[in-house]
């Protein structure tokens, strides 16, 4: 990274130092935390691979096409997206040091991605009430397993925005938890990447 | 700490304005709602549909990287850019391999 090639001044520039360190220090953790995003893209290419090799092996009971309802995948899709947006704008007005305007703007990341966590729980407590649980078949082991992973991902992520909100409360907006707020949204617009394959390949593909 | 002087891009290298997110907020919109259209209403065949669907899955992920995950080909970047480009690399292995594997042995043991 950057971070390695800047020139370093001798060590009595101590003074000078200090800010360039803390450059680089949330550079870096911003790098490894896209790091951490990309084997989490392999974690989950794991659980594609299986899902898809696994779709058609129902035992003889539902398909895709049986189980997926469309208009509700699409409104989780459009509140996903919105807390995506809502995220990024939250970072917009971190920049501008607007406190006020971040903790709004996490508020409502907050409260869509809960909506997105609880319509993914009521689909997954309806499909078990319909008797087509995860242990019914491989397929539906696949499914639950591939878009339970993304909602588990989804629902750490809420926690995370609660531990920052309460920080930002506390201490106010200062270089760490900027530092935070930014690793944080980086997480959340992964996930939503995530959510574009999810929809794409398990619901969009299923119900063909 | 007197922060104050600092201009804001130097807490990270790069980041997107109100304007960007709406941009990529709009494409994302629209890279949505036609894939499930053209499946909702059934107006393509099951194979052109599926080539559909695929390629407007892979636009969407790119507006995703470049107007809301900041991706770009600066030189800042670089790494970033590396690592998504070996991250593929090991998704398309991972992916394509098991489903040629598995098509191949339910071919040859003439199960589907």
């Amino acid at each position: 990274m950057s971070a390695i090639e800047t020139p370093n001044k001798p060590i009595h520039t101590a003074h000078g130092e200090g800010h360039g360190h803390h450059h680089d220090a949330g550079e870096i953790k911003l790098f490894g935390m896209w790091v951490y995003l990309m084997t989490d893209c392999i974690l989950f290419a794991c659980l594609f691979a299986s899902y898809v090799v696994l779709k058609d092996a129902t035992a003889g009971g539902v398909t895709g096409k049986d189980i997926f309802e469309l208009p509700f995948v699409l409104v989780e899709t459009f509140v996903l997206l919105f807390s995506s947006i809502t995220s990024g704008l939250a970072t917009v007005a971190m920049h501008r040091g607007d406190k006020a305007e971040v903790m709004k703007w996490l508020k409502f990341t907050f409260l869509l991605g809960a909506v997105f966590v609880g319509m993914e729980v009521y689909e997954f407590h309806h499909l078990i009430a319909e008797g087509h649980g995860p242990s019914h078949s491989a397929f539906l082991s696949a499914f639950f397993t591939l878009v339970g992973t993304h909602g588990l991902h989804v629902t750490a992520g809420l926690l995370w925005m609660l531990v920052l909100m309460h920080q930002i409360n506390t201490r106010g907006l200062n270089d760490t938890n900027k530092s935070r707020l930014n690793l944080l949204a980086l997480f959340w617009h992964f996930l939503d990447v995530v959510w574009i394959c999810v929809f794409t390949v398990v619901y969009l593909m299923g119900v063909l | 700490m007197e922060h104050g002087h600092t201009p804001p891009s130097t807490v990270d290298g790069s980041h997107g304005t109100k304007k960007s997110y709406m941009t990529g907020f709009i494409l994302a919109v629209i890279l949505t709602v036609i894939p499930f259209g053209v499946v909702m209403t059934s107006a393509l065949s099951p194979a052109v549909t599926i080539l559909v669907v695929a390629l407007f899955a892979v636009a969407q992920v790119f507006v995703h990287l470049v107007y809301f995950l900041h991706l770009s080909l600066a030189p800042s970047q670089t790494w970033n850019v590396v690592s998504l480009l070996f991250s593929v690399l090991v998704i398309v292995f991972l992916i394509g391999l098991s489903v040629w594997i598995m098509w191949s042995m339910h071919y040859h043991m003439m199960i589907n």
